[in-house]
């Protein structure tokens, strides 16, 4: 009888699941992360929408599973090429080691636009340009001030950096920057009250249970202005503030504003690495770069090799909620597969 | 903004505008740092579900006067909420009172109360 | 303020070999320009530039204007070329925005399209027995200027610095839409964050001023100015440009284009008539200079050699601060020496 050995590449929430939910699955998981720590990008991050829950409440459980049921983990291990057949997988890293399984579960999750290619918001020119995932760090550091050390007192939220943006090589929506956006104007409102905060967006995209609830009470609540309108130059000014320029659709007229900080809100791009994994291992990747699923639905974890899987934002934009479950459902997948092999 | 007085010079205007056929134009952005939103704030400290408005336009198209005359009050109150508030009273005076808006309104915005609002509070032309 | 943008558009420029295509209206508004580009060319630096007397405009103001349909306009454009290809020339160097835009946009759609190059032969060789070669290289003369700013700055004899204070002068740059904005890679620091004036002015000892309507265009146009009654908006988005520098206190201002330079210096009078508002210290305007006559002004070459008392903002004052001596009295005498009379309104 075969060795029912599943590799799970990819340690951040669902590359954790999907290995602690094959150990439950009575199969063997290993998890191979390129980063010093497992965690992946949520280790950046301060709290999630919609509920407010620390980051580090969700990753901390996942990584003492891990630890708890001896899921042989490597760190600091990027992987250089995956290469088997039908029965076998083997994944080398740079490091020139390699390890063998049955099966793999590819959850390589995604890269963070590069703010600065949008240049004509000036991102890593004017010091109050700044990047959601900065301003995540400002939330978890406790800190979060102008470059000058100041309190902002009026700050803008450009929604879609680097997401449905044909021009700048990204056309699909990343689809959480909407409700980061409302999270984010909500906690610049709960620690300065006086700030105020315009979030311009080319369309509210509330799509997870209690999103549209959070955008509400971002308006009723916390008065943040949101304005129809993509942003089309950020300029510095005189007093290091941020001059934007956006059209408010809604009027129909251009409009002005100066602010002391303003926050992109970058989007979820495929890695580079996506199209070379896939072309080795002869599995799809989307127009967008992603992973792409045996279908959208029951095969969404499916690859056109049986033997490989896909799990979290390795196959698109998604919550850390949707990441996870589809962690799940690659394990049972992966699991029925090696269970099955004779 | 550093006031920048030793730098622009103004004077009185000549005689030779005129004669150019053509004349320096007043801006069309909407300029929030000039906003005067002192009438928005009011409103909205009157009828808090104002800032629940999508500008989905339910309000306006279901608008027994807006069929027939100039008058969007989705555009309308947008403008108050940027700051914008002179010209709109004689606009505003083709509401009907009816009513209509509120029941439409997906957000719940108590939108009679703002007319209500609005006719107290907007300057007069 | 940090430039990593400039790293990412380089463009190859020739050092030398240059067949030279004129501007149609830089002769009017600053006459000076185009012969001191070449004067510093040849004379300071041993280049090779042609100055062509057969070539003609590029129809550029036309075409933009709805007057010069496509198929004329590339026409002209290959006549351009074949005078290069007849002179000997395989490099390119435009005075015009315009026009270096238009080589550079029709040297393109020649590319993804090639029978509209086939048929741009045709018609220049039915037309004048013409062939040409489709240059190797086209700059436009800022770029060269560019090029060659590091060995203008070692031949220096006034830097961009108050003698007096020692503080590096304060320069807005203004690049015209048609240098990179059609092709960010066309331009030097391509189009959000040019370079290409910047760097003269910082290897010239000056600094150049970020203010927040840096990037807005000039509003000229062509056809929204060229008819008088809708010169109001281009007229306004340059005051949108004035409004914005003046609390920079700017020395000077430079411009690459030959509309850009005429609008942001001509429109100061415009506003001064129509507003009663003047820019500048005392009132007396923001002198606008092309980068030309910048170079040569570090080089040494008087103001009235180029061709500086026919702008409308008087530049003495910026003469003045950099101690360049001048004769006042020779302003208004023409090559020959002969008196060009004095224009109605001098602003002073």
């Amino acid at each position: 009888m075969a060795a029912k050995r599943v590799i799970v590449i990819g340690g951040g929430v669902a590359g954790m699941q999907a290995a602690v939910a094959l150990k439950k699955q009575g199969v063997t998981p290993m998890l191979i992360e390129r980063d010093i720590t497992l965690g992946g990008k949520l280790c950046r991050w301060d709290r999630l929408f919609p509920s407010g829950t620390r980051a580090g409440e969700v990753v901390s459980p996942l990584v003492e599973a891990i630890s708890e049921t001896g899921i042989r983990t490597v760190l600091c291990g990027e992987v250089s090429e995956i290469v088997g057949d039908d029965s076998r997988v083997e994944v080398m890293l740079t490091d020139g080691s390699s390890y063998e399984a049955e099966a793999a579960i590819i959850a390589t999750g995604f890269d963070l636009f590069d703010a600065s290619l949008k240049e004509e918001y000036g991102y890593g020119i004017y010091p109050n340009v700044v990047t959601s995932v900065d301003l995540e760090e400002m939330f978890r550091s406790g800190a979060v001030v102008r470059a000058d050390g100041s309190e902002p007192r009026s700050v803008a939220i450009l929604h879609c950096v680097g997401s449905r943006d044909r021009q700048a090589g990204c056309g699909h929506c990343s689809r959480v920057c909407c409700i980061t956006g409302v999270k984010q104007a909500i906690e610049l409102k709960q620690l300065y009250p006086g700030c105020n905060v315009y979030n311009f967006y080319m369309d509210m995209r509330m799509f997870g249970s209690g999103y549209e609830e959070l955008y509400k009470e971002a308006q009723e609540r916390y008065r943040v202005n949101f304005i129809r309108g993509r942003i089309s130059e950020c300029s510095g000014t005189m007093d290091s503030r941020v001059l934007v320029k956006a059209e408010d659709t809604l009027a129909g007229r251009p409009l002005r504003l100066t602010v002391d900080m303003t926050v992109l809100l970058v989007g979820k791009q495929a890695p580079a690495s996506n199209a070379k994994f896939a072309s080795e291992l002869g599995i799809c990747v989307s127009s967008d770069g992603f992973f792409k699923g045996a279908d959208c639905f029951d095969g969404a974890t499916l690859t056109s090799r049986r033997n490989i899987f896909v799990a979290g934002t390795a196959t698109g934009p998604k919550n850390v909620g949707e990441s996870m479950n589809e962690a799940v459902a690659a394990a049972i997948k992966a699991a029925e597969y090696v269970k099955g092999l004779a | 903004m550093e006031k920048a007085v030793a730098d622009i010079h103004k004077g009185s205007s000549g005689t030779v505008a005129k004669k150019f056929g053509f004349t320096v134009k007043s801006g069309r952005a909407i300029d929030i740092d000039a906003a005067d939103m002192s009438v928005a704030d009011e409103v909205m400290a009157r009828v808090p579900s104002w800032s629940l408005c999508i500008g989905c336009g339910g309000c306006t198209a279901t608008c027994t006067a807006g069929a027939f005359a100039d008058y969007n009050f989705r555009r309308l109150h947008l403008m108050v909420r940027r700051g914008e508030v002179t010209g709109l009273r004689g606009r505003l005076s083709a509401c009907m009172l009816c009513g209509k808006c509120v029941l439409q309104c997906p957000r719940g915005v108590n939108t009679r109360g703002v007319i209500a609002a609005l006719m107290e509070l907007l300057p007069r032309d | 303020m940090k430039r990593y943008t400039w790293d990412r558009y380089q463009k190859t420029i020739p050092d030398d070999r240059f067949y030279y295509a004129r501007s149609c209206i830089r002769q009017n508004f600053f006459p000076g320009s185009e012969a001191v580009f070449l004067r510093i060319l040849r004379d300071d630096l041993g280049v090779d530039v042609f100055d062509d007397a057969k070539h003609t405009s590029c129809t550029g103001i036309g075409y933009h204007s709805d007057i010069v349909p496509l198929e004329t306009i590339m026409t002209v454009v290959a006549r351009q070329f074949a005078l290069m290809t007849e002179a000997g020339y395989e490099n390119m160097v435009s005075s015009c925005i315009t026009s270096f835009g238009l080589y550079t946009e029709i040297l393109t759609m020649w590319e993804h399209h090639p029978e509209l190059e086939e048929q741009a032969r045709a018609n220049l060789k039915a037309a004048t027995g013409r062939d040409f070669v489709k240059p190797k290289c086209v700059v436009h003369s800022s770029d060269l200027i560019f090029h060659f700013r590091e060995r203008i700055a070692e031949k220096a004899k006034v830097r961009l610095v108050d003698p007096v204070s020692g503080r590096p002068l304060k320069v807005v740059d203004h690049i015209g839409c048609h240098y990179a904005k059609i092709f960010p890679t066309a331009g030097i620091g391509g189009s959000e964050f040019p370079y290409v004036l910047a760097g003269m002015v910082e290897s010239w000892g000056g600094e150049t001023v970020d203010y927040p309507e840096r990037r807005h265009c000039c509003g000229f146009g062509f056809r929204n100015y060229l008819v008088q009654a809708n010169r109001g908006v281009p007229l306004s988005n340059s005051r949108q440009k004035l409004e914005s520098m003046a609390p920079y206190k700017p020395d000077f201002i430079v411009a690459n284009c030959p509309g850009c330079t005429m609008f942001l210096d001509k429109w100061q009078y415009a506003i001064s008539e129509i507003e009663g508002v003047t820019y500048g210290p005392d009132g007396r305007g923001i002198p606008v200079l092309s980068y030309e006559e910048m170079a040569g002004l570090v080089l040494g070459y008087g103001p009235w050699d180029l061709g500086m008392q026919m702008h409308q903002v008087s530049v003495e004052p910026l003469l003045n601060k950099l101690e360049i001596e001048y004769d006042e009295s020779h302003k208004f005498l023409g090559n020959n020496g002969k008196y060009i009379s004095h224009p109605a309104h001098c602003g002073l």
